[in-house]
């Protein structure tokens, strides 16, 4: 790329210049904004009062904080053990087998992912007041909202997610390898685990530490389908905001923001590492 | 094709392979149809033909890859059917290798025993043997990716053959291989499979590759056997146009039987063919350049003149070695090639000219096996 590129001249150069840092303003000022304000020693937002770091000490007092935090990795981890054995299994079966239909369900496991949160909130929350009728009146039981509603939710659209990151990994990993295998004396069993499983593990990995992002971050479903006691911390956050803005909330969001970087980050370098030349 | 394989006392002997009345259906596809097939124990076999012949799926079948829809298979004269490939004592040596990517060569060559249970260190131990037989005893920590194709190609060998097994299974083995490099493992395999007395069953669209390797080749096409024999049976007396035209290069000239020594021509010129066709059938004349003599209209010699045609020269290619020439016989061309030497006299385009053959050089096939 290096070696094409062209030098470019007076005008067009200071305008892509200017283009290019206005693009980075954008995207960054608010975020270092956030980050600034959530140092203030000002109850007002936007007003600087001077550093402090007592708002992350309320983050780490505040109750509602911690157990709204509890529930969120709480949810995450579930929801993404869940969804990576699921959504990894879905992306072997087609991949891997031709049935009828296949087409379809491939189509079908894409649609999560390009629904509309709102929708997909409303679908869910439908679901759970026909499944909450349908018990109580066929069991008896009542089964009400929780976090295991909000875990459900997450591991509907993550499994979408998960299965679109380890099909590519096992799209580019020849058939051959797992008859080779087989040749070798594997057993079907054996060749999952000794051949395709190393192989694809980059894949899962990273397919993993998506939904585990996805499910850290959503807001919109799990205000839909959240029970009493089932607040995440992102939904805590927009509560906290309809009732006047604080620095806390800044300190959440950078504790927040910073943990989905991690996140995206180890996902990233994790679908890159080589698990060999996959031919 | 039928014929009781002996051994060398003379008893009866149970085949290495042995593949009775076998179809593969792909859905409404017709992969290998009725192939009937004998593989004797210690043979280096070639199955050979155009892709989609049904020969990668004769020799899937073996593996244990694919299972037949119809007939029996049997590996020293166990049912193998519908066995997996795990539990039968084949290895395959894959086309283009299939080394596993994320272990060393020698987790590779160790990995069928493994499988089986063996003790780690003895799996070891084994395996590094083995590349020492291949000549790849330094290379046992590098990964596949870190090794040349005529490399990954021996540990693949390696790797099947560490496993003893009763037959090795070759599928296009040095079809990812450059010429040069082709040429030396063709004689490596060759020696190595006469080293270790085993049966190779390997599959190739080469027919020089089948000819120079094989003691025995199965001809294939369109799922098809249509011939098994040695590469001296399948060049001198091809059963029908198709081996005839795939196995090196002729000319095939469309005639009809006169009778059981004679054949005409369209042209109507009476040939000496000795044939065991009935009057009147359709066949064609299976000529091969090299056997064709070529000279002046009036020097036909006499015990040639039943084996001989008349025509013109309209090209002539000089190759060092030999001359060869297309000869515009009346209703079709013909390619003769000659010995070039110094002394020989080249025809030049537009010559007339007479060619001639030894009577025991053409050879007639039934006229079937069209589309070659």
């Amino acid at each position: 790329m290096a070696g094409n590129a062209k030098q470019l001249k007076g005008n067009t150069r200071w305008a892509l210049g200017l283009n290019a840092t206005l693009v980075y303003v954008f995207f960054y000022a608010p975020i270092a904004l956030l980050i600034l304000f959530s140092f203030s020693d000002d109850p007002l937002v936007g007003r600087w009062g001077g550093f402090t770091l007592d708002w992350y000490r309320a983050f780490g007092e505040n109750e509602e904080v911690q157990s709204a935090l509890g529930v969120s990795i709480r949810v995450a981890i579930m929801s993404t053990v869940v969804s990576v054995v699921l959504g990894t299994m879905a992306a072997l079966a087609l991949e891997r087998y031709r049935f009828r239909g296949n087409k379809f369900f491939d189509a079908l496991l894409y649609l999560p992912v390009i629904i509309p949160d709102v929708t997909m909130a409303v679908m869910m929350l439908l679901f759970f007041t026909i499944a909450r009728n349908a018990a109580s009146t066929i069991f008896g039981v009542d089964v009400s909202k929780g976090v295991w509603s909000v875990t459900v939710s997450h591991i509907a659209f993550s499994i979408s997610f998960v299965s679109i990151v380890v099909r590519a990994r096992i799209a580019g990993m020849s058939e051959k390898l797992e008859e080779a295998a087989q040749d070798l004396y594997a057993s079907r069993w054996q060749a999952f685990r000794y051949v395709t499983l190393p192989l694809i593990l980059p894949g899962i990995i990273g397919g993993g530490l998506l939904a585990l992002t996805l499910s850290l971050d959503d807001v919109v479903i799990t205000q839909f389908v959240a029970g009493p006691g089932s607040t995440t911390l992102p939904v805590y956050v927009f509560g906290l905001i309809r009732r006047g803005v604080s620095p806390l909330i800044n300190a959440v969001s950078v504790v927040m923001l910073a943990a989905s970087v991690l996140l995206v980050l180890l996902s990233l370098v994790a679908q890159r590492a080589r698990g060999g030349d996959v031919t | 094709m039928g014929e009781e394989m002996h051994d060398q006392a003379g008893g009866p002997m149970t085949a290495a392979v042995d593949i009775q009345g076998v179809t593969k259906r792909f859905g409404d596809v017709v992969a290998v149809d009725n192939v009937d097939l004998e593989i004797a124990d210690g043979e280096f076999f070639a199955m050979l033909g155009p892709s989609g012949c049904g020969k990668t799926t004769t020799l899937r079948m073996i593996a244990g890859l694919e299972f037949p829809t119809e007939g029996s298979l049997k590996i020293f004269g166990e049912e193998v059917g519908t066995l997996p490939p795990n539990l039968r004592p084949v290895n395959t040596v894959f086309q283009n290798y299939a080394l596993f990517p994320h272990m060393n060569v020698l987790d590779n060559v160790s990995f069928g025993l493994r499988m089986q249970g063996k003790d780690k260190r003895e799996s070891a131990h084994a395996a590094q043997e083995m590349l020492e037989l291949v000549q790849l005893g330094g290379m046992a920590k590098r990964k596949p990716d870190q090794l040349s194709g005529g490399q990954q190609q021996r540990v693949a060998l390696a790797r099947a053959l560490v496993n003893k097994p009763k037959v090795l299974l070759l599928d296009e083995p040095l079809g990812a291989l450059d010429l040069k490099l082709r040429q030396d493992m063709q004689n490596e395999l060759k020696s190595l499979q006469r080293e270790l007395g085993v049966s190779f069953v390997f599959v190739t669209h080469d027919q020089e590759e089948a000819l120079t390797m094989s003691d025995r080749i199965a001809v294939m096409h369109d799922g098809k056997l249509l011939q098994v024999g040695t590469a001296e049976e399948l060049y001198d007396q091809p059963v029908n146009r198709f081996v005839a035209d795939f196995i090196g290069q002729t000319n095939l000239i469309d005639a009809t039987v006169f009778d059981a020594d004679m054949i005409v021509l369209a042209n109507g010129t009476k040939i000496r063919a000795p044939n065991p066709y009935p009057a009147g059938d359709k066949v064609a004349m299976s000529l091969r350049p090299e056997s064709i003599s070529i000279g002046h209209v009036d020097e036909v010699p006499e015990e040639f003149r039943a084996t001989s045609l008349t025509g013109t020269v309209s090209d002539v290619i000089y190759l060092g070695h030999s001359h060869v020439y297309t000869v515009n016989v009346d209703w079709m061309p013909l390619e003769v090639r000659t010995n070039a030497t110094p002394t020989s006299i080249k025809h030049e385009p537009g010559s007339e000219v007479a060619i001639w053959w030894d009577r025991r050089s053409d050879w007639v096939v039934p006229d079937e096996g069209h589309g070659a």
